[in-house]
């Protein structure tokens, strides 16, 4: 058996690893094992690799590898949780724009390639330029470098379809005689990198959940598609799993807005006001007091914590889990529930709320706790709004109606934790602030949380 | 690339993806977002792609270096910080009275 030989046999034994560590990230309490068992794969994949005959020189793989590993080590290390959407934004634009170069790369090195092969090189190159710009804007908006609101203009769905028209015309061009054709190789990745930033600026801040999934699964294809370039089984199996795993998240995060996928990447959602036919709302707004809000509480036996994007906004997670623990000491029954698309990426809420040590049995699914919303004593929201807009129920002309959301509304009192009366994301009026058995606790989320916690202490 | 390879190929990247199907269906929302950036560190994999080229690389074609150099930077970012900070997320996944 010569070394090429057990090479492959390391990557299957890779390949195995790495479906078992998926596997395992399918439960919080093997998920842990299941991702050292998914690295343990990747390493050997890798020190296999490196003893691959066709390698010469190694001085230069070693300095990418070292400088790779210290921008990784130290970013994973500093990142906060409450960053985690960007952190994945830029780690996907990163495994885009590698795939990108090995296509570049793999032409750069042998021209004479056939058709086939220059095909395979197009898609990487495409594929992976996608995912980079697509995620450095995905990034920009989630750290609000870039406005989180759609930017649209007129005609962008021509200039859309001519970029499209564009890069079929160069790409084909290119696979007929890729040979000479190194200046059109570079005009597509240009233009591929266009398309990365035309996709992603029309799509509001709330929809990010779908963003997100959706550059993951590309960066899996762009994986893959290198694989067919390096004529590599192991890109093809880890890069075809990815995309699969990022294409069944953008689906949940789809379904949990109750919107086809064109329809997030299209629509520019968010920037159109609310139809002038929307119900009227009635009632009032009943503002509340910490004090008053602790008296509720206190009162109650079973209490249901509804987190949004702004307890990430406000890093209020560590209150609120100490909140939740007076609560609990207090004879109450504690549960968190999380809408499917709270926060900026699919998990957000669950991460957080991980960090600040609420143990994960506690974490309740949507569907798991709106049949039996109306036996809470109360629902308190914090930061979040779309996702309990009862809207989404009520108004056939609101833009949001049919998104599955909580039910907070049911629940026998429900105490709002908000910065004050805006909108929320999606920029659409929230009738739950006007109900009857609905008091709105107004000010920063970490203050109002921290203020409860003090008079639960003085108690 | 002959016609029984590219078949070869097209046949694992078949069952790979109803693999990958069937292995993700099944996660909970509150693994998401580790499941997210850890297959996305299996993303990186593309690694070794960069890492055959640039070891063949003799040096005649210093842009095709270069390129592949930061192909490999970049794609061990990738991994590294994904699978580095996907393990710092699930240490903290505890469940209940183990705080």
């Amino acid at each position: 058996m010569n070394i090429e030989q057990l090479i492959d046999l390391v990557y299957i034994l890779s390949a195995a690893l790495f479906i078992f560590g998926l596997k395992w990230m399918g439960h919080p309490r093997t998920a842990r094992k299941g991702n050292l068992t998914s690295s343990l794969g990747m390493l050997i994949a890798i020190i296999a690799t490196l003893f691959s005959q066709g390698i010469v020189s190694y001085k230069f793989i070693v300095i990418g590898l070292l400088i790779g590993s210290v921008v990784g080590i130290v970013a994973a290390r500093l990142v906060g949780m409450t960053s985690m959407p960007e952190m994945v934004a830029v780690l996907n634009g990163f495994g885009g724009i590698s795939s990108l170069l090995v296509g570049v790369v793999a032409y750069l090195v042998n021209k004479n390639l056939d058709t086939f092969s220059a095909v395979t090189v197009i898609l990487s190159v495409i594929i992976g330029g996608v995912t980079f710009t697509g995620s450095i804007i995905a990034w920009g908006k989630l750290k609000e470098v870039i406005t989180g609101r759609p930017i649209q203009f007129f005609g962008q769905q021509f200039v859309n379809a001519a970029i499209l028209i564009g890069i079929l015309i160069l790409a084909v061009m290119y696979s007929m005689n890729p040979a000479a054709s190194t200046n059109y190789l570079w005009a597509i990745i240009l233009i591929s990198f266009l398309i990365g930033v035309m996709s992603v600026i029309p799509i509001g801040g709330a929809d990010m959940p779908v963003v997100i999934s959706l550059l993951n699964s590309y960066s899996g294809i762009a994986a893959c598609a290198a694989g067919f370039v390096m004529n590599n089984t192991l890109l093809i199996v880890a890069g075809s799993l990815v995309g699969a795993s990022g294409i069944i998240l953008t689906n949940l995060m789809c379904k949990a807005m109750n919107r086809s996928l064109s329809n997030v990447l299209f629509s520019g959602f968010g920037s159109v006001v609310a139809g002038k036919n929307s119900a009227k709302i009635e009632g009032e707004v009943k503002p509340m007091s910490v004090e008053d809000a602790y008296y509720v509480l206190e009162a109650a036996s079973s209490v249901l914590i509804v987190p949004g994007y702004g307890l990430a906004v406000a890093q209020a997670q560590h209150a609120v889990r100490e909140l939740a623990d007076f609560l609990e000491e207090n004879g109450c029954e504690v549960g968190f529930a999380i809408h499917p698309v709270a926060g900026r990426m699919p998990g957000h809420m669950n991460v957080l709320l991980a960090e600040a040590s609420v143990p994960y049995e506690q974490l309740k699914e949507m569907d798991e706790v709106n049949p039996t919303i109306e036996t809470a004593d109360v629902c308190l929201v914090i930061g979040a709004n779309d996702v309990v807009n009862p809207a989404a129920r009520e108004d056939k002309e609101s833009p949001i109606y049919g998104m599955p959301i909580i039910n907070v509304d049911q629940a026998r009192t429900v105490i709002v934790l908000k910065r004050s009366m805006g909108a929320g994301f999606a920029g659409i009026q929230n009738p739950l602030f006007f109900k009857n058995n609905t008091r709105m606790l107004f000010g920063d989320a970490k203050g109002s949380v921290q203020g409860l916690v003090a008079e639960f202490k003085s108690d | 690339m002959d016609p029984s390879s590219i078949v070869f190929l097209a046949f694992i990247l078949i069952l790979s993806i109803f693999l990958g199907f069937e292995l993700i269906a099944k996660v909970p929302s509150t693994l998401h977002t580790p499941l997210m950036s850890g297959s996305n560190a299996i993303s990186g994999i593309t690694l070794l792609g960069a890492i055959s080229l640039t070891g063949a690389e003799t040096g005649n074609d210093q842009l095709a270096l270069y390129l592949g150099t930061a192909a490999v930077a970049f794609a061990t970012m990738n991994v590294v910080g994904g699978y580095l900070v996907t393990d710092r997320m699930l240490e903290m996944f505890k469940a209940k009275g183990k705080k």
